[in-house]
């Protein structure tokens, strides 16, 4: 146990970027899911059609390969992106694409009567939004968005390949420094899934918070 | 009736695809006067509602509201359709109770019911609170204030649904079938509440319904719909005991029997 404990320190350094990619990562996807999802279902048709060109790239294409692009693709064109950048950018960018798919089903899935009322209330637009729809699609989508969150922090580790040192290049090279290889990938396995766990919490806390008194049918 | 009518509709027709719902559908409605609307299902009774209410938009015709065009409106001396304002603004002199309910799952029943007057008519919390409370006790729940709908049975889900209307105080209320989705037992609290709204108040109320007794009790006139067409419009006297048609006899006593 002591032999885990001392390799502790050397991956610290990695932990933190890790933590980083995964808070900016998550930040710029929860602002591109909501545009996203919003703008597939918008009425002015070139905005839904970038919103969909943006789902449809960055879902069907891979994320080790659309960090390639950011990082040694972009300087071709002049564009020079700072590692960390290119990793939260990319990360943003990639699970902003499958969040944006949440937020359109979790606003759909909201039975078509909620806006009819809001009609017949002679409530406009935007506070059917903020009022009604909001709050009802945000418990929705809450527990996939958790599922997604987790994605990205593993996701995370591919940035390793464009020279960030994470929590696994560190892994990486610790290993080859020390040779002491199935006591490093089993720490990075429990760093990882204390991570992730952490995660779920916080996101179940977050729901839990939100339906405080509130009990949904067909959720709960 | 020397009055003007609240509500004139004119040649109204609705389409969906190629199913005729309403086919030059003409109906006047007086200021205050109960009416309710009996028919078979598929009769157009719920789509003429929806339209009035502007859930569904009309494919022809014109429905004047206090003789304001609700579809339609003048613009530099010509009819053009109405646009988003002008719908707004009509908007306020309609209201609507719903089959099934629609409320707010999200939020208490006195949210229900004080959130639109505090958001669109702009009173302050303390006022749409109080009108709040006031109409969930006048419809028997001012024990169920701080209930979410999901804690309340079905007639006091509608109960709030009518209260919710209410609230934003409408010249003409549309019911839409309000006890259709309720367990028998319920019904009659909700027709308790509708009944003495027809008694005391002076609103101007449209009920679609399939509750033949309470429409001959309360209507001040019926209308007998079929295949989109107000077929027969009588005192309740009349349409119950005395129809003219023999398609009216034959839906009521089919109705009737049952």
């Amino acid at each position: 146990m002591s032999a885990l404990l001392d390799l502790i320190p050397s991956l610290l350094g990695g932990l933190w970027v890790t933590v980083q990619l995964t808070l900016g990562g998550a930040l710029l996807a929860c602002i591109l899911a909501w545009l996203g999802g919003l703008g597939k279902r918008s009425g002015f048709w070139p905005v839904r059609w970038v919103a969909i060109a943006y789902i449809e790239v960055f879902r069907g294409t891979s994320a080790l390969v659309q960090l390639f692009w950011f990082f040694y693709g972009l300087p071709l064109f002049g564009i020079h992106l700072a590692p960390m950048w290119a990793g939260i950018l990319v990360l943003g960018l990639n699970i902003g694409a499958y969040g944006a798919e949440i937020v359109r089903g979790g606003i759909q899935s909201i039975d078509k009567g909620q806006s009819e009322a809001c009609t017949a209330l002679n409530l406009t637009p935007f506070q059917q939004f903020r009022f009604v729809l909001l709050p009802q699609a945000l418990v929705r989508i809450l527990p996939p968005a958790g599922n997604l969150l987790i994605e990205l922090l593993k996701t995370t580790a591919l940035v390793s390949l464009i020279t960030l040192s994470d929590l696994t290049f560190k892994g990486m090279i610790l290993r080859a420094e020390t040779l002491r290889t199935a006591e490093i990938f089993a720490l990075l396995l429990l760093i990882y899934f204390g991570l992730a766990q952490l995660l779920a919490f916080l996101v179940r806390r977050i729901e839990l918070r939100l339906k405080r008194g509130w009990h949904m049918e067909g959720t709960s | 009736m020397s009055t003007a009518p609240i509500v004139s509709v004119r040649g109204l027709c609705k389409r969906f695809g190629t199913h005729e719902v309403l086919k030059e559908f003409d109906m006047d409605i007086n200021p205050g006067e109960k009416l309710s609307i009996i028919g078979p299902s598929g009769s157009g009774k719920s789509t003429f509602l929806r339209i009035l209410m502007t859930l569904e938009k009309p494919n022809a015709g014109t429905i004047e509201i206090e003789g304001k065009g609700l579809w339609h409106m003048e613009r530099g001396g010509k009819t053009v359709p109405a646009d988003k304002k002008h719908l707004r603004a009509m908007r306020t002199q309609v209201g609507m109770v719903f089959q099934h309910f629609n409320l707010f799952p999200h939020m208490t029943a006195l949210q229900n019911v004080a959130m639109a007057p505090k958001q669109v008519l702009g009173l302050t919390r303390d006022e749409a609170n109080e009108r709040g409370q006031d109409l969930l006790e006048r419809v028997g729940l001012g024990d169920k204030l701080d209930a979410h709908p999901n804690q309340l049975s079905g007639g006091q889900k509608q109960r709030v649904g009518i209260a919710r209307a209410l609230a934003m105080q409408p010249k003409v209320m549309l019911f839409d079938e309000v006890t259709s989705a309720l367990d028998p037992e319920l019904v009659g609290e909700v027709l308790g509440v509708l009944r003495e709204l027809a008694h005391e108040t002076d609103m101007t109320m449209l009920l679609v319904t399939h509750e033949m007794r309470f429409a001959q009790e309360i209507s001040d006139r019926v209308a007998f719909m079929d295949h989109g067409q107000v077929l027969e419009l009588d005192t309740p006297a009349n349409i119950f005991t005395n129809p003219t048609l023999a398609r009216t006899r034959e839906f009521l006593n089919a109705v009737l029997e049952s």
